[in-house]
């Protein structure tokens, strides 16, 4: 067999699902750039963006006002909905594959719950929109910090199943104190429910420059781990026996991905689904390995929110939507016909 | 000594003593299979040598306490073929081999071209070649415990423990991958610890064989010493006649009424 005689090498990756989620990507992001409501010239508005890279000079041919629109409104928001896409989405995949749980995300451990309250605590006592962010963010940390805290109370033999468990307690909890407060202040109902639906809209370049560096360091450890995940995938005791720390690789990955998505959620709100549904898609279509999982759902899920965001402010004239219930309203249903018809692929 | 050993071992679950000053010592080459009944402690005496499962006593990989050893240090030491190994989804059985080489694999780096030429020779070793780029999950039972044998190959371990390693395979397959065990640990030198079930296997391929009962060793020896029609009534509540074999001693059910 010629088979025999050629050297054996490592099966190759298909970049397919690489290049393909990339392709997407640039077509939101082009497509969030063009479009909106104030009718700027496309063209004038890629121009707009070529001007500010550095040493490129060109003129857009927009007015002041339509430059500052696509420049200070339409890139900061497009490039907060990539940043913020992209980190839920990995931060899921990863929690998926240190838990070994297919329902696994960071708000599963609190993270949504944690951000909930303090972005409740914050707008009941009235703080400015910058205040609420880190509140939110400092809530989302304590929640998981809390969670991992109780894990611990079990005994030193804590189990991934013991911490999701733990992490279902705290969210349950923090969510109750959160719809005390709310109920407790009932004239600030509508602006809590707006933070918790998601939103991109408010969004400048202080947004982008808060989460960015999270994000970093986030994406980095995350992507650095994924050999130590595909590990993990022959579950804890197989991967104790082959010389990895099943306990330190858990505490790392989920304190990068809690990082990430706790910053994410702080700055853009509550938006359901990603990290759930992004990572999914990509498994059935690009396999398991977390090696071809994380980087695709890095491009895969910016593409996702850059695509429900441009759904949220486009779908309805003179107002937007907010983009967790896009997320959910498309993501669900679109994730219901993946699963219903890559059955063969997912068994 | 290069073997691995170990002295008054005890283990216990939730406070309920599973193994019971458990004396062992196997030497490079050699093969000792363990026997025993149902809850024995066999598969919790495997763990505890994998050093997965805290225990009491000493354990010694060539003469260093197992429990002076990092994680990795272990892996790099014994290798183990679970009972029933999880197979991941959407992996394929060269990376699934290469999972072998993580011992080896510093923690902030990728595997290198080391790695790989390893894992391409016990995949050729193993027949496995044509498997290379196959999904794991898509091997029929004997091929992929071949391929469990692969990944723990790649580990490059002095020490090979097996749980019960012809679970679900057809007779044909057991002799094959049991023979194949036989063959390593010639060629390498390789201390064999497993558990079998089948004890006419584990008289045909063990140097020893100890039956465990209760927790505790009840009986160490050759194949021919410990698997007497007696002491399988005992300890197995089974009635069986033990016949004179080709290759030893083989162990025959019969009706007991």
């Amino acid at each position: 067999m010629s088979a025999a005689t050629l050297p054996l090498t490592r099966p190759r990756t298909r970049p397919g699902p690489l290049v393909f989620s990339l392709v997407l990507l640039v077509i939101a992001a082009a497509g969030s750039l063009v479009l909106g409501p104030a009718g700027v010239d496309p063209w004038g508005a890629i121009l707009e963006v070529l001007d500010h890279i550095p040493l490129v000079s060109v003129d857009s041919g927009l007015s002041e006002q339509e430059a500052a629109i696509v420049w200070e409104l339409r890139v900061p928001r497009l490039v907060l909905a990539g940043l913020v896409g992209a980190t839920l989405a990995v931060s899921g995949a990863a929690y998926q594959g240190v838990f070994r749980n297919p329902l696994a995300d960071p708000y599963l451990l609190g993270v949504a719950a944690g951000a909930g309250l303090g972005a409740t605590a914050g707008i009941v006592l009235d703080l400015s929109t910058s205040a609420i962010a880190p509140l939110a963010f400092a809530g989302a940390l304590v929640a998981v910090f809390a969670a991992y805290g109780l894990a611990r109370l079990g005994g030193p033999r804590r189990t991934g199943a013991t911490l999701i468990l733990s992490g279902v307690a705290v969210a349950a909890f923090f969510t109750a104190l959160q719809t005390y407060l709310q109920q407790q202040h009932a004239d600030t109902i509508r602006q809590v429910f707006s933070w918790i639906l998601g939103r991109l809209g408010t969004t400048g370049w202080s947004e982008v420059a808060i989460l960015v560096p999270y994000a970093a360091v986030s994406w980095v450890i995350l992507i650095a781990h994924r050999r130590h995940l595909d590990v993990m995938a022959v579950g804890e005791e197989e991967a104790s026996t082959l010389g990895m720390d099943p306990a330190r690789v858990r505490l790392v990955v989920v304190s990068a991905a809690t990082l990430g998505a706790a910053a994410a959620v702080s700055v853009s709100g509550l938006i359901a689904f990603v990290g759930i549904i992004v990572p999914h898609i990509v498994r059935l279509a690009a396999g398991a390995s977390y090696r071809v999982l994380l980087p695709v759902s890095l491009a895969g899920g910016a593409a996702f929110l850059l695509l429900a965001d441009l759904i949220a402010r486009t779908v309805q004239s003179g107002g937007e939507l907010p983009i967790g219930v896009v997320t959910a309203f498309v993501g669900a249903p679109f994730f219901a016909f993946i699963l219903a018809t890559r059955r063969e692929v997912a068994a | 000594m290069n073997g691995l050993s170990c002295s008054a071992v005890t283990a216990a679950y939730n406070g309920s003593s599973v193994l019971d000053g458990i004396d062992l010592s196997v030497e490079p080459g050699e093969w000792l299979v363990v026997v025993g009944p149902n809850g024995a402690g066999k598969t919790t005496l495997l763990r505890v040598l994998a050093g997965v499962l805290p225990s009491g006593g000493e354990i010694r990989l060539g003469g260093i306490p197992l429990s002076s050893l990092r994680r990795r240090q272990v892996a790099a030491t014994v290798a183990v073929v679970p009972q029933t190994p999880v197979v991941p989804d959407g992996v394929s059985v060269f990376d699934y081999v290469l999972l072998g080489r993580t011992p080896y694999i510093p923690y902030w780096r990728m595997e290198g071209p080391a790695d790989l030429d390893r894992v391409a020779d016990v995949l050729e070793r193993l027949d496995l070649a044509g498997f290379a780029s196959r999904p794991i999950s898509s091997l029929s039972g004997g091929e992929r415990q071949r391929a469990v044998l692969a990944r723990a190959l790649a580990q490059d371990a002095s020490v090979l423990l097996l749980d019960e390693p012809t679970t679900s395979l057809d007779l044909g397959h057991q002799q094959q991958v049991l023979e194949l065990v036989d063959g390593l640990r010639r060629e390498s030198g390789l201390v064999v610890i497993s558990t079998l079930h089948d004890l006419t296997f584990a008289a045909l391929f063990g140097d020893r064989v100890v039956l465990l009962a209760g927790g505790t060793v009840v009986a160490e020896g050759s194949p021919r010493e410990v698997l007497d029609a007696e002491t399988v009534a005992t300890h197995f509540g089974a009635a069986v006649q033990v016949v004179e074999g080709p290759d030893g001693p083989v162990i025959l059910p019969v009706r007991s009424s």
